[in-house]
């Protein structure tokens, strides 16, 4: 019976000009219960900032680790305008690359992850701890367009994922700068302070991961490593035909639990803390949940990971408007002169030639030498006498 | 009823089998728009022009736009000239409307919009990098004033074209890449190739023969030449399949023409390739200086796609034979020199007409750490020495602006053109270097503009029903074509420091200090007594025995 009134989909985001994967419940299955269930959850958008830090070819399995979390964040629902993605260096379309346009994670080139529609905002030398700090705070020069900007208010749910090479209290930015935990933490409570989320996750997949989030004092934030401090994270498994590692171990078996939600999927968080357990990663993940007001267990990942549409149903019929009619072609008007436009000329060499002036040598006026020598002479002989005279003639 | 001004979309695909093997392919989409982007009235119904561009077109007040990206370069000895030319990485150059005050401030502003338009790093384009030609770049479009305080022009050589350049630049058109000729532009075979260069032009044009009035006229055209070894094959034999992947079903149905040409000129008979499916319709255009024959396929007939409603068209080579045109215009360029201190830049320019000389523009633009001296500048044809008749030369600032040399010269015929300038390198502050210093810091390419004489009469008439490819560059008169060349661009290494040396230089000083600061201090704050060795354990019983007797110790 519902399935003939017309949704009204309501966005709470800006449209966006691309085109959006609009996830339209149908209220008719949802009961009562779920209708208070689905409306009671405290985030009215989601916003997801995934940063690859690392430079140069061998770091292929970074840019593989944030390109399979994107795909994820975007196939749940997140859209492209939704989703801050700053990529460290080129690796599809590298001249290493044994076949371009593509980033694998799963060897045998199973999954391509880069895919046919992907925008990434930041990229190359752009990706800096200054620009990911100005995102994060919204401190951005004005003329920074939209894709580059994280829009969030205190109703959004962000996800922020960090990958790359790290160490105790640090992650390391391309090879040249770092940031410490503690500018990361002071990143968060701005944000926290200027009401830019309502929760937070913070995944990061490094070496000794666990010390990035230790500082973190800011409330509503959940953190999740790969690593505790004084592991490394390892890598999964190298592809012989690309010659690299594919991906690191705790990106890889997140993207395989990923792989298994869908929009509607119920699964929480404490499921996402099981991942990758050490038998599989070597390394010991961690999670900090102390800050989190909510009991992970009631989190969904979709909380995070996915979208939030909210839909209202109506009963009222819609009128459209008439539709818009192009312009006939206005007859050429005999008394009004109009001036003829005319092409330029690509290459006026005359009037190229005669644009400068020519150059003279400039002389001094005429004359001008011989007064000046005049004055000199006659100073002289005014200030010491006549009798030089016959040393000069 | 709301009434909005008329526009048209056309899309047009033109392959063109070349005498290496390769085949270079190019797309191009015109969307034309009758309206008024610069009245006070906002526009705001949009229909098939993008509304992304229409808005920057009247916030900015731009009354040119040409945005290239390319990946490689472009061969002309092997493969002739091609229809759009642009330069290896990203290019972008504007001319602003007569009402911009602050040109510097809104190309800054441009530059940023544009870099979130494309996903691609155009922010970096700033007064370092940024030029304002004297002569060169005139408007393609509608225009009398050329005033060329409102050019600006830049280029950024290592910028990277991949699937995130494609994906909002398929955006932008129709159909998008649904339907037409742009379901053909799939990544991973476009960037697979040798060259592939994808470009947004927007520019005024007559709306007809009379050019009464003007219309707003947006290109996007894909360029791309595909590898025969590249696609693992030893047959010479394309098709549509194997290059792009897909083959046509259907023309984008907001286009009013959708057209397939292939370039069939050196196959008369069909003595080289063989073209299947077969088709009658012939076209003959006049395009970059020659008479040229095409097959076309017109996409909004339905006969075209056959029984099977698509269309892969198949292209069978049966000889080598065949010389191709060599191209009237072709140049090069290259770094000499030694060491990290001093080099040289060495242009040369060829004329291979037989007894036609022409002029050619010459525009250099190179960063501020490579100092030029341009007291060594030096142009040589033939051996002799051969002055240009217009020199501009704007020195650089360090840090603020490039170098800009413009020089028209007469290339003699039959000749090769040597243009030598020395430079010397700087040392930057060690907070500007990348952070891959040692990758080398690139130069971006010359661009050559030239009116090159044309073997069969141009076509001046700007008519609206010639196909595309043939209507890019605007003719004036007859005999000669305009055409543009861009040179290779440079890789130059400036010298490195050692960027570990603050560690080292710490580490060593913190070790020198600690031993030898140390070991002075032990020296001079302690006193020194004798001790007694420990006796031995024999001896220490014996003393103990001793003790007992009564006698003194050993």
């Amino acid at each position: 019976m519902l399935a003939l009134l017309m949704l009204n989909i309501l966005a709470y985001m800006t449209p966006n000009p691309d085109k959006t994967q609009i996830i339209i419940h149908l209220l008719s299955v949802i009961s009562q219960n779920s209708a208070g269930q689905f409306f009671s959850s405290g985030h009215t958008n989601n916003w997801a900032v995934l940063v690859c830090t690392s430079r140069f070819w061998f770091n292929y399995r970074h840019v593989a680790n944030t390109l399979s979390v994107y795909r994820s964040v975007k196939r749940l629902g997140i859209p492209d305008s939704h989703i801050v993605l700053m990529l460290a260096d080129d690796m599809a379309c590298n001249h290493r690359n044994p076949k371009p346009a593509t980033v694998f994670s799963h060897k045998n080139m199973e999954l391509n992850v880069y895919g046919d529609d992907v925008e990434v905002d930041y990229r190359g030398y752009e990706v800096t701890v200054e620009n990911f700090l100005r995102v994060l705070t919204g401190r951005l020069p004005p003329s920074t367009p939209r894709s580059k900007r994280l829009l969030s208010d205190d109703r959004s749910n962000i996800l922020i994922y960090l990958t790359g090479h790290g160490g105790n209290g640090f992650l390391k930015f391309q090879d040249s700068e770092e940031i410490s935990n503690v500018e990361l933490a002071d990143a968060f409570e701005q944000m926290w302070q200027k009401r830019r989320y309502n929760e937070l996750l913070f995944i990061i997949d490094t070496c000794q991961g666990a010390s990035m989030y230790e500082r973190f004092y800011s409330p509503n934030i959940m953190a999740l490593a790969s690593s505790q401090v004084g592991e490394d994270s390892l890598s999964h498994q190298p592809d012989l035909a690309i010659g690299v590692h594919l991906m690191d171990r705790y990106t890889f078996y997140m993207l395989e639990f990923l792989e298994d939600i869908h929009p509607a999927s119920k699964t929480n968080m404490n499921d996402l803390f099981k991942v990758c357990p050490k038998s599989q990663c070597v390394s010991t993940p961690g999670h900090r949940t102390d800050l989190f007001l909510r009991d992970p267990g009631s989190v969904l990942i979709t909380d995070f990971f996915g979208s939030v549409r909210k839909v209202e149903l109506t009963m009222d019929a819609i009128n459209l408007t008439d539709p818009i009619k192009q312009m006939e072609e206005n007859p050429v008007n005999g008394e009004e002169q109009k001036e003829v436009y005319s092409y330029a000329d690509q290459l006026p060499v005359s009037e190229i030639i005669h644009q400068k002036p020519k150059q003279k040598d400039w002389h001094p006026p005429d004359g001008f030498i011989l007064g000046l020598w005049t004055l000199i002479l006659l100073v002289f002989f005014k200030t010491y006498g006549i009798k030089h005279l016959k040393h000069i003639f | 009823m709301k009434l909005i001004p008329k526009d048209d979309f056309q899309e047009e695909l033109v392959i063109r089998p070349l005498h290496s093997g390769d085949i270079y392919a190019s797309f191009q989409f015109r969307t034309l728009w009758d309206t008024d982007f610069m009245r006070e009235n906002k526009v705001s119904h949009y229909r098939l022009f993008p509304k992304s561009l229409g808005q920057v077109i009247s916030k900015f007040s731009v009354r040119e736009l040409h945005i290239s990206f390319t990946q490689g370069y472009w061969r002309t000895m092997q493969w002739g000239q091609p229809f759009i030319p642009s330069p290896p990485g990203a290019e972008l150059w504007v001319w602003f409307q007569d009402s911009v005050t602050d040109v510097d401030a809104t190309w800054k502003e441009l530059t940023n919009v544009l870099s979130g338009i494309f996903c691609a790093s155009l922010n970096f384009i700033d007064s370092t990098n940024t030029v304002q030609p004297s002569a060169s770049f005139k408007p393609l479009g509608i225009g009398n004033v050329t005033d060329h305080s409102f050019l600006r022009y830049a280029t950024l050589p290592r910028e990277i074209v991949c699937t995130e350049n494609l994906t909002p630049w398929k955006k932008l058109l129709p159909c998008g890449s649904k339907a037409g000729l742009a379901v053909l532009l799939k990544s991973e075979k476009l960037f697979h190739s040798s060259f592939h260069s994808q470009a947004v032009h927007i520019r005024s044009v007559c709306q007809d023969w009379q050019c009464k009035t003007t219309s707003w006229e947006l290109r996007q055209t894909v360029n791309s030449v595909f590898d025969l070894h590249n696609s693992g094959q030893a047959k010479r034999e394309w098709s549509l399949f194997k290059m792009f992947s897909r083959t046509l079903t259907e023309a984008c149905p907001l286009a009013s023409s959708s057209k397939l040409y292939i370039d069939i000129t050196d196959n008369p008979q069909g003595e080289q390739f063989e073209l299947s499916p077969a088709t009658s319709l012939l076209s003959q255009a006049v395009v970059l200086g020659d008479r040229r024959t095409f097959s076309v396929y017109d996409l909004t007939q339905e006969t075209t796609f056959g029984s099977v409603r698509s269309l892969n068209l198949l292209i069978r080579w049966k000889s080598n034979e065949g010389e191709m045109l060599r191209p009237l215009l072709h140049a090069e360029r290259y770094v000499a020199g030694y060491g990290l201190q001093t080099g040289e830049i060495h242009t040369l320019m060829y004329n291979n007409h037989p007894y036609r000389s022409f002029p050619v523009l010459l525009l250099d633009s190179v960063p501020w750490y490579l100092r030029l001296y341009i007291h060594t500048l030096s142009v040589t044809s033939k051996g002799k020495d051969n002055k240009p008749s217009y020199i501009h030369y704007e020195p650089s600032k360090d840090r603020v602006k490039p170098h800009l040399l413009e020089m028209l010269i007469q290339l003699p015929p039959n000749s090769v053109t040597e243009v030598t300038v020395q430079f010397e390198r700087a040392l930057l502050k060690w907070t500007e270097y990348p952070p891959d210093p040692n990758h080398g810091f690139y130069v971006g390419s010359s661009v050559i503009s030239s009116l090159v004489p044309s073997t069969v009469a141009m076509d001046t008439n700007s008519t609206r029903e010639r196909p595309l490819f043939s209507s890019f560059f605007p003719c004036k008169e007859e005999s000669s074509y305009f055409v543009r060349i861009y040179t290779e661009p440079l890789l130059v290494n400036l010298p490195t420091p050692d960027f570990s040396m603050p560690y080292n230089v710490i580490c060593l000083t913190c070790t020198v200090v600690a031993v030898g600061y140390g070991s002075l201090y032990n020296l001079l704050t302690r006193s020194f007594q004798i001790e007694e060795p420990n006796p031995g354990l024999a001896k220490r019983i014996a003393n103990v025995i001793r003790k007992m007797r009564g006698v003194p110790p050993l």
